[in-house]
């Protein structure tokens, strides 16, 4: 790659509040877990991280529920890092707040926020707000077109059937750009990525498991559907779980447990068999568990860039009940070795 | 002796349809994919993703394909072409997830299994259970050639010998060793909360796993 195409490329950390352990392994409130996830941010912000991006779920395993919340708080300590969400379940919002809430984000951090949208993997929010799970499709299609509208950030006049119409309605504040950046999250669902093709939003895949190449067919259906909408086919970026630790052994030692935990407590709802040392360790060498030394963590990442053509990655940290000093550290080596040493690498003939 | 099946329609254009197309494509079979809705919505997709297949509405495929493939939301089961589907064999793919189908005590309850209750509403089509338990991107992953040593099981529930064995023998094409758990109702030991749900190992250990696990009621 090219001097100019790899600065283009930004790296992200991105999180759900998960709630971490102390030193004697005693889970830390969800009021502490999200002071972390502040301490993270400040951190990864000092060490020149591009992007932070804040899952939301309503689940006593994550503590964040309200991402442009926390990204507020962000917004105040930090200077440069771009605050997102990763993602906002749009479909059980309303995409005015959203709007309102982001162009205020944006307005603490002087233009730093950005909004990813999603259909969200889980759906807790649909009983915990009043909507029905038959209205997916509908939830999220109506509002993603009643947002799209939103951000030209003009009078809007808008009728649908899972929300009040507005007629000529002016939502405020305005940011000072005029553009508050917007993406669509992916999970591999096909309709979703035409979907935003169909908006012109540029697209972040979700990439969890199984190895990250099955994903090209899917940006290049972005790309035709774009072509054919009449759109633009923005830069592409992706999202997968990982962790980094001096030695590879000891990033495995720390992660298994914690990805197993949180594996298999939600499989323990969605009725899955508990994870397999074997399957995780598969993940780790042929899919998509970034785990490893910075050397392992780099050229894994630098091999899915070079792989999907993406323009962003994002790494998500500290999924499960992790130590919080291991995270910490963790977001300094990939701030401080792992980025560098993806952007090497990328440069070699 | 049924006639050898060429044409595999599947029903649904989500993620496990995608990935079912593809592997039915790679292993020589003509293959049709219907969305919910018109089969323009969908021929991008299904052009770009599973190059090689046709879209179709869901009764094209239905009244085309030698064998269906479900998968869609289980949820909606009952938007299914049932008229188009009578006396033909089906693949029942879909499981029930609390995430898309919300409450359902229809296809929750623990008498039925989830296949069971499609099998009642498609009363005239011959439903068999199969590709249920293993997700879809090790579907993906993990399809190999006849003999591969490292090739994975997939269960097969369903009440008539010979369309269970002209299922064990798409399984079998499509990249998987076929294992015939017994009837329709044993399908309940491969959906959420069963004995191999999720899971992507040999035949030999979906087999134990299988005849070791209890239901607990």
């Amino acid at each position: 790659m090219t001097d100019k195409e790899i600065a283009k490329i930004q790296f992200g950390l991105d999180s759900f509040g998960d709630i971490p352990v102390d030193e004697d392994g005693k889970l830390f409130t969800h009021a502490e877990a999200i002071r972390q996830v502040v301490k993270e941010a400040v951190l990864a912000d000092e060490l020149g991280i591009d992007v932070i991006a804040l899952g939301e779920h309503h689940r006593p395993d994550f503590s964040i529920s309200s991402p442009e919340t926390v990204l507020a708080g962000i917004a105040t300590v930090t200077k440069n890092i771009k605050l997102a969400s990763g993602v906002t379940v749009l479909s059980s919002d309303d995409p005015v707040r959203v709007f309102e809430r982001f162009a205020t984000v944006d307005a603490l951090s002087n233009g730093r926020a950005s909004v990813i949208l999603g259909r969200g993997s889980f759906t807790e929010s649909f009983p915990l707000f009043g909507y029905e799970m038959t209205d997916y499709e509908t939830l999220f299609e109506e509002k993603v077109e009643l947002f799209s509208k939103l951000l030209k950030e003009e009078p809007v006049t808008w009728e649908g059937t899972m929300r009040a119409s507005l007629d000529n309605a002016d939502v405020f504040p305005k940011t000072e750009s005029g553009h508050l950046e917007t993406m669509i999250g992916v999970g591999g669902s096909p309709q979703s990525v035409v979907r935003a093709a169909h908006y012109g939003f540029p697209l972040m895949l979700a990439i969890i498991g199984g190895s990250p190449d099955r994903f090209v067919p899917y940006i290049d259906l972005y790309q035709r559907a774009a072509k054919e909408f009449g759109t633009t086919a923005h830069p592409v970026g992706m999202h997968s779980p990982g962790f980094i630790a001096d030695t590879d052994k000891e990033a495995r030692d720390i992660a298994w447990p914690a990805h197993k935990a949180n594996f298999d407590r939600i499989g323990k709802t969605r009725g899955w068999t508990p994870m397999k040392r074997d399957h995780f360790i598969d993940e780790v060498e042929n899919g998509s568990l970034y785990i490893g030394s910075v050397e392992t963590v780099a050229q894994k990442i630098a091999k899915s860039i070079k792989t999907l053509k993406v323009e962003r990655f994002d790494l998500v940290y500290g999924g499960g009940p992790m130590a919080a000093s291991a995270r910490l550290k963790m977001v300094q080596l990939y701030g401080e070795k792992v980025i560098p040493r993806v952007r090497e690498i990328l440069a070699e003939k | 002796m049924a006639d050898s099946i060429k044409t595999i329609g599947i029903i649904g254009a989500g993620k496990v349809s995608i990935v079912l197309a593809q592997l039915a494509i790679k292993a020589g079979y003509n293959v049709l994919i219907a969305g919910s809705g018109s089969a323009e919505k969908i021929a991008l997709t299904v052009s770009v993703l599973a190059p090689g297949s046709t879209a179709l509405t869901s009764a094209e495929v239905a009244t085309q394909a030698d064998l269906i493939i479900l998968a869609i939301p289980l949820g909606r089961y009952k938007e299914l072409p049932k008229k188009e589907l009578k006396n033909k064999l089906i693949i029942d793919s879909m499981n029930y997830w609390w995430e898309i189908d919300g409450d359902r005590p229809d296809l929750t309850g623990t008498d039925v299994s989830s296949s069971e209750a499609v099998q009642q509403f498609l009363s005239e089509s011959r439903v068999v259970k199969a590709f249920n338990h293993v997700g879809y991107h090790d579907l993906h992953n993990e399809a190999r050639p006849v003999g591969s040593i490292d090739r994975k099981g997939v269960a097969i529930a369903g009440d008539n010998t010979e369309d269970v064995e002209q299922v064990a023998e798409v399984v079998n094409n499509l990249g998987f060793d076929p294992l015939l758990i017994g009837p329709l109702a044993e399908g309940k030991k491969l959906q959420p909360g069963g004995a191999v749900f999720g899971a992507h190992v040999n035949a030999e250990t979906l087999k134990q796993m299988i005849n070791s696990f209890v239901i607990i009621e």
